[in-house]
């Protein structure tokens, strides 16, 4: 499992990280932005995506309406990670394809639950 | 008082035009008759000056007030270097966190590896069924183990230390942050003031500006709907057919 973590903040990239190695997945890949991240999905076959929201250069949204839009990456699983907790935002992200919604600070519980569910959802 | 002042001299100045045009003085009724709408004029722009008289006053006053000039020259872009640098500490507090986070994880994994394998040769040995020759090497085994526990022990206490001391940074970014908001509520303090000099402040014509982006939510300050929970955001994509 080949997951790439977006997040303008080293240090949240870390927590995701490290919570995900716990998690038993040890195949991650770090972009400060989507303007980063779009070419590293594009050309490097992950099975997952991670994202935060509010980041310079692209955005989460951004990069999850291009996700969505490039025929290749379509169906990959995105979980949005981000403090955005306006209700419009949420919906916002729903609209676009997101996959699971997750608001900082969050626990590892929350993330394995998440992570689980789409996996379930994907699968099934 | 004032206002009877003016009307009895309107009523003189009514009752000499009357009286020159009755005498068929049009010199000095024309004159009269100019005197009406210069007098009005006069009070308009007298009160107009006056308050652009005040207004500039204000403004000035605003302008130099020291403790504005301070602010503006001084303490924004210090408070702008003072965010800055909160940012800094966090980030280095968290990096120092996560470092002695990373680091304690596989000593504590291999102490519970260890000490898991042990216990169970220590069961077959209470058990007596281990033979003389295994209960040497176990025996050897327990010794390094001993000594591998006690340096492991040691480097986590050693981290456990430095995450400890790394929670300094919310006392100090706490105080730097205070002192910012200060500042603030000096200017924005001001600011109203020259607003109520100024008067006319049409306030409700001036909206909010429409942010994208909230950011993380803040208590105590409005910024629409927001969630409050991971179980809100649940709840909101699952009406949603999630």
């Amino acid at each position: 499992m080949k997951i790439l973590i977006v997040d303008d903040f080293s240090t949240m990239r870390r927590i995701i990280k490290n919570l995900l190695r716990d998690l038993g997945f040890t195949n991650t890949h770090e972009a400060d932005d989507g303007l980063t991240a779009l070419p590293m999905l594009q050309s490097g076959n992950f099975d997952f995506l991670i994202s935060d929201w509010n980041m310079p250069g692209m955005t989460g949204i951004d990069l999850l309406k291009k996700v969505r839009a490039d025929p290749k990456l379509a169906t990959l699983p995105v979980l949005m990670v981000t403090a955005e907790t306006k209700r419009e935002q949420i919906i916002l992200a729903a609209e676009a394809g997101v996959n699971g919604y997750v608001i900082k600070p969050f626990t590892a519980g929350t993330l394995e639950e998440k992570i689980n569910k789409i996996f379930e959802r994907v699968a099934g | 008082m004032e206002q009877t002042i003016v009307e009895n001299e309107r009523l003189a100045q009514a009752r000499a035009l009357v009286a020159s045009l009755e005498a068929g003085d049009d010199v000095d009724a024309t004159r009269i008759i100019r005197n009406f709408p210069e007098n009005i004029e006069t009070d308009l722009f007298q009160e107009v000056g006056r308050l652009t008289r005040e207004l500039h006053g204000a403004i000035i006053g605003f302008a130099m007030d020291d403790k504005v000039v301070q602010a503006v020259q001084h303490e924004m872009p210090d408070a702008a270097e003072r965010l800055t640098y909160v940012i800094e500490m966090t980030e280095n507090a968290a990096n120092t966190t996560l470092k002695a986070v990373e680091e304690s994880v596989p000593v504590s994994e291999e102490l519970l590896q260890v000490s898991s394998k042990l216990a169970a040769e220590w069961e077959r040995f209470r058990d007596r069924k281990m033979e003389l020759e295994d209960f040497r090497a176990l025996s050897e085994e327990i010794g390094s183990f001993l000594t591998l526990a006690s340096d492991h022990s040691k480097t986590l206490n050693k981290n456990l230390s430095e995450v400890l001391l790394a929670q300094g940074y919310q006392d100090i970014t706490g105080q730097i942050i205070r002192r910012v908001i200060t500042l603030i509520q000096d200017v924005e303090e001001k600011l109203v003031r020259l607003v109520a000099i100024s008067g006319t402040a049409r306030m409700n014509e001036i909206e909010k500006a429409k942010v994208e982006l909230e950011g993380p939510a803040v208590p105590n300050i409005e910024q629409g709907e927001m969630v409050n929970s991971q179980d809100d955001v649940d709840d909101l994509l699952s009406s949603l057919g999630f």
